[in-house]
């Protein structure tokens, strides 16, 4: 590609020829996160705490601490979060392609089945039935499963009952399905996780985790303003934080779309 | 006869909320044993172990027979008012504020004469029971109440000035999603608080008794986690001003020590939930509270931390957690030196096991969470400043008194 490309990209950005879609929520103390039995370790929520504010700690400065686990808020799945993926090269945040985290989307509207149904399934068919009308979904593509679930408040977001969470996500055939016959490069969600609130429950459980991580593919979540993007031609930018042998991370995810 | 305590006016904007003073604090450091006395709610006098006569105010000779063997025991409560007499224009800044002042010499059945604070009720010639209690200034003062009940005893203006009672006050409890917050939450309405603003962390999870705490008069949910400091201060900014009582009813119980844990997750959450969740709640919430000290019936009057026993001795099958509850100990005497000059009383209640999901193996006797928020209550209503719940609590408080090494033994099992 002729470095002139590049720099038509630049300027379609700078003029609004091609929008640039933030597909992140705020990173809060308050944002729910992820919910397992007590006896588990547990992911530590976002924690603010301000080093000095234009005052006696620092005058001139506003600064704050952050901690998080590395699943909280908008955030990536590397392959070695998931012991399928335990083994494989390149399989952390620090030490993945940097290619991977660039990667056109195709997103599949299920807004009015998951509206209808908290524990709605993406199947084959319904993929099947999407192709129909877009084309082939193109390996090295991102999956984004938008359900509306980021305009919830957040009690219906995380929608838990004594029976665990209700939210919705992929049934296990077509996340196999997806991975080795698509070979997508990730799956995308709104909820928190890639996969349905009682996904625990299916063959294998956790099948979106199992399937992605154990092919070396990658998993977002908590994503918001699906809504805005096409069914296909968007560009998803999702570069995690550089940690350490890191299962995951927060992030800024951008789509860039074209406004024609 | 007392005239029963008003629910407060709102007040006046135009007024300056006065600002707390603190009556006279000196003591010998032989007094102190009252005060020890006090901060648990028992009548302790010196007795000379040679002759066995009682002995007041503190003394290091026995007026009757000089000997040095004089030590605080359990003391027969009951007297009889000789004299009375009431300070119309004190000097000092506290008293004068607060005059007139009744004050009174009673003679102690077990053989003392008495200077002490009087009970409204209180008559000469007519029977008292005496007890102490800490002052404004964390101080033990005698105080003489009639013998028997009298009608709306505990809304004597004196006797108010020691203690911290609920009525018409505003109380925080700050997790309501506990089963002991929620008793507390009843308890404390019970008892006459005008408010009690409830504290839920992550409102978006569900939680048993949920439904209890919606809805009800006078019970106000609020978004709360106090081991986030944001989450403190944007409560504080709203209610800060209108939390008289606050009970901290933070529970993270975690089973385990260091050996047979793995790394350091699970000790953060201890930190952060107890330790960090206590300093942001004081740094939210302390500062209003004392200086609000002295602003009339709904005066801010009390912080109620609930302890575990084992925040004095390790108890190595919940070792992290000990350890998390002996700094969150460390810290109330901290909190309670800096609220003391707004004449803000900080109480720890001390329980065992509690009869909740984290002591599920736990072999009984356990602390009923009803049994908590009850003695929260009457901590409140008496002034106390240390309270022992339920049987474990109370005998390793005596064992940890006899023998702190055989406690440490008696515990490693």
């Amino acid at each position: 590609m002729q470095s002139k490309n590049l720099l038509e990209l630049a300027g379609a950005i700078s003029s609004g020829a091609v929008r640039v879609v933030d597909l992140t929520f705020t990173l809060s103390p308050d944002f729910p996160v992820i919910v397992l039995p007590p006896e588990f370790g547990q992911a530590a929520p976002v924690r603010i705490q301000e080093i000095s504010r234009y005052d006696g700690r620092g005058p001139a400065w506003y600064w704050n601490n952050v901690t998080f686990g590395e699943h909280t808020g908008t955030h990536f799945d590397a392959p070695i979060h998931w012991f399928t993926g335990k083994d494989l090269p390149n399989n952390s945040v620090d030490s993945m392609p940097a290619k991977d985290m660039i990667a056109p989307a195709c997103v599949i509207d299920c807004s009015a089945g998951a509206a209808q149904d908290p524990d709605f399934l993406l199947t084959v068919p319904l993929v099947e039935a999407w192709e129909a009308k877009h084309g082939r979904i193109p390996e090295r593509h991102w999956v984004l499963l938008r359900t509306d679930w980021s305009k919830k408040g957040w009690r219906d977001y995380s929608n838990l009952r004594d029976d665990g969470a209700h939210t919705p996500g992929p049934n296990p055939a077509v996340m196999k399905w997806l991975v080795e016959e698509r070979g997508i490069i990730g799956f995308g969600t709104e909820t928190i996780g890639t996969d349905a609130g009682q996904a625990g429950h299916f063959e294998p459980p956790y099948p979106a985790h199992h399937f992605l991580h154990g092919a070396g593919r990658y998993g977002l979540q908590c994503l918001c303003n699906l809504d805005q993007l096409p069914a296909t031609g968007a560009v998803i930018v999702a570069s995690p934080l550089k940690i350490q042998n890191g299962s995951g991370s927060p992030l800024r995810v951008i789509a860039l779309v074209s406004a024609n | 006869m007392i005239d029963p305590v008003q629910p407060p006016r709102r007040k006046n904007p135009l007024l300056r909320t006065r600002l707390p003073a603190s009556p006279p604090r000196p003591r010998s450091r032989t007094s102190h044993g009252f005060t020890r006395a006090a901060a648990e709610g028992r009548f302790m006098l010196q007795r000379c172990e040679a002759c066995g006569a009682f002995a007041y105010p503190a003394r290091e000779a026995c007026p009757a027979c000089l000997s040095a063997g004089l030590s605080f025991v359990d003391a027969p409560r009951r007297g009889v008012l000789l004299a009375e007499t009431t300070a119309r224009v004190p000097s000092d800044v506290y008293f004068r504020e607060r005059a007139p002042w009744r004050i009174g010499l009673v003679k102690m059945d077990c053989g003392p004469t008495m200077v002490a604070h009087l009970h409204a009720d209180c008559v000469e010639g007519a029977p008292v029971v005496m007890s102490f209690q800490l002052d404004k200034s964390g101080q033990a003062v005698a105080f003489a109440r009639p013998e028997g009940g009298t009608p709306n005893m505990a809304d004597d203006r004196q006797w108010r000035e020691m203690t911290a009672d609920p009525k018409f006050r505003r109380v925080l409890v700050t997790n309501g999603r506990s089963v002991i917050g929620q008793e507390a939450v009843a308890a404390l309405k019970a008892a006459g608080a005008k408010t009690v603003f409830v504290g839920v962390a992550e409102p978006w999870r569900p939680f048993a008794g949920e439904q209890l705490l919606h809805g009800q008069q006078g019970i106000e949910v609020v978004t709360l986690d106090a081991s986030d400091e944001k989450s403190a201060a944007d409560l504080a900014a709203d209610i800060g001003g209108k939390v008289d009582i606050l009970v901290n009813t933070t529970e993270y119980v975690r089973p385990g020590g260091l050996l047979d844990r793995r790394g350091t997750s699970i000790a953060r959450d201890e930190i952060d939930q107890a330790y960090l969740g206590f300093i942001n709640l004081a740094q939210a919430f302390g500062p209003a509270m004392r200086m609000r000290g002295a602003d009339g019936i709904n005066s801010s009057a009390a912080w109620v931390n609930i302890l575990s026993v084992h925040a004095l001795v390790n108890w190595p099958a919940f070792g992290a957690y000990s350890a998390s509850q002996a700094a969150c100990l460390s810290l109330s005497h901290c909190l309670r030196a800096e609220l003391r000059p707004g004449g803000v009383k900080v109480m720890n209640l001390f329980t065992g096991p509690v009869d909740t999901e984290w002591f599920q193996t736990v072999p009984p006797p356990k602390v009923a969470p009803r049994a908590v928020a009850q003695a929260i209550v009457s901590a409140l209503r008496g002034g106390l400043e240390e309270i022992y719940v339920g049987d474990v609590a109370e005998e390793i408080r005596q064992r940890l008194a006899a023998n702190p090494k055989a406690l440490e033994r008696e515990l490693d099992k």
